[in-house]
């Protein structure tokens, strides 16, 4: 999505210089929420204040919203047909190994230190096996943060 | 209840970092353990949905579990709860605080939360792997995807396609088999 962002944005339109589009992906990084929409909001914001902020947002979800609705339908629809059943026997391991080689990405950047390992290994105690709230989750790991940095 | 829905997914929104992926226990933990929204076994499928179709995983999920709690409104109510968080808080940041990100606080709580989302993905995992019960030839077909895409940085999309296909050519032949041994013990 970024590279993506990038060629658009500073190349073909000239909107935003690439300093900027530096910061921003570091912001839309470090805040909640996808980072694609993020972006969208923040450059939206850039170009052309809150209305722009408002516009890049909805047509950065658009096209997600409408082939979801589609895919939907259509599943829907197709229920009872094995087809749907035998493509969802093939998609589920793999999706599976996906977010295997995600983790791997992550990783390699959020591992800085034996303290991050740390601060992982325990939340995914606490998350899987003692079933806390991923969201007090996250809220405990920014709280560690502040205080193991 | 939409606006139950809608609460439910403004948290999950407001708590996804570093991608789509480290939702993944959010959304279990709200939709399938707390509301009963979801079915266990019908939550990999949705995840499944959410990441081969392009566009963000979380705004995917969302639209696909709105949909499925209460049709088109369900969609837009999820779709709203999820970006909204993101939104505001982009824009205040965009608006109040520019240099944001050299906040020494700020970058203090994202050291701690960084290592927290590889925590959260791999608790998705494991959840995952519990409740979608997959079979030798499944799992198999999990890890090679894994190495592939962590060593070979292929497209994941391709994965997808190739998963598919392997799975229907498989369960083809193996129902036109049983097909027959189903007639013969008809006859």
């Amino acid at each position: 999505m970024l590279p993506l962002l990038e060629k658009e944005l500073i190349e073909k339109h000239q909107w935003i210089s690439s300093t900027d589009f530096i910061d921003i992906a570091a912001i839309s990084e470090m805040t909640p929420g996808p980072i694609a929409v993020n972006s969208a909001t923040f450059l939206g914001y850039k170009i052309a204040g809150v209305l722009g902020s408002i516009v890049a947002t909805i047509a950065v979800i658009l096209p997600s919203f409408i082939i979801i609705s589609l895919i939907f339908k259509f599943i829907s629809k197709f229920k009872s047909s094995p087809y749907i059943e035998w493509i969802f026997r093939g998609i589920r391991p793999v999706v599976l190994g996906l977010i295997g080689a995600a983790a791997v990405t992550v990783g390699k950047t959020s591992f800085v230190d034996i303290k991050a390992v740390i601060i992982s290994i325990l939340l995914f105690y606490l998350v899987s096996i003692r079933k806390l709230n991923a969201i007090l989750g996250i809220i405990l790991a920014g709280v560690m943060g502040i205080f193991l940095y | 209840m939409l606006l139950k829905l809608f609460i439910t997914f403004f948290k999950i929104g407001a708590f996804t970092f570093g991608g789509g992926f480290a939702m993944i226990p959010i959304i279990q933990q709200e939709m399938v353990e707390k509301n009963n929204w979801i079915k266990d076994e019908d939550f990999l499928d949705i995840i499944s949905v959410a990441q081969s179709a392009p566009g963000p995983i979380a705004v995917n999920a969302s639209v696909y579990v709105g949909y499925k709690i209460k049709g088109l409104p369900g969609a837009l109510v999820a779709a709203g709860g999820t970006v909204l968080p993101s939104f505001l808080t982009i824009l205040i940041i965009a608006i109040f605080f520019s240099r944001f990100s050299e906040n020494i606080i700020i970058q203090k709580i994202f050291l701690g939360i960084r290592p927290a989302v590889v925590a959260l993905i791999l608790s998705a995992i494991y959840g995952l792997l519990k409740s979608s019960r997959l079979n030798r030839g499944q799992l198999l077909l999990a890890l090679t995807s894994f190495f592939i895409i962590v060593f070979l940085d292929l497209n994941p999309i391709y994965m997808i396609i190739l998963g598919i296909a392997i799975s229907i050519f498989y369960n083809k032949s193996k129902n036109s088999s049983n097909y027959k041994s189903t007639r013969t013990l008809d006859d």
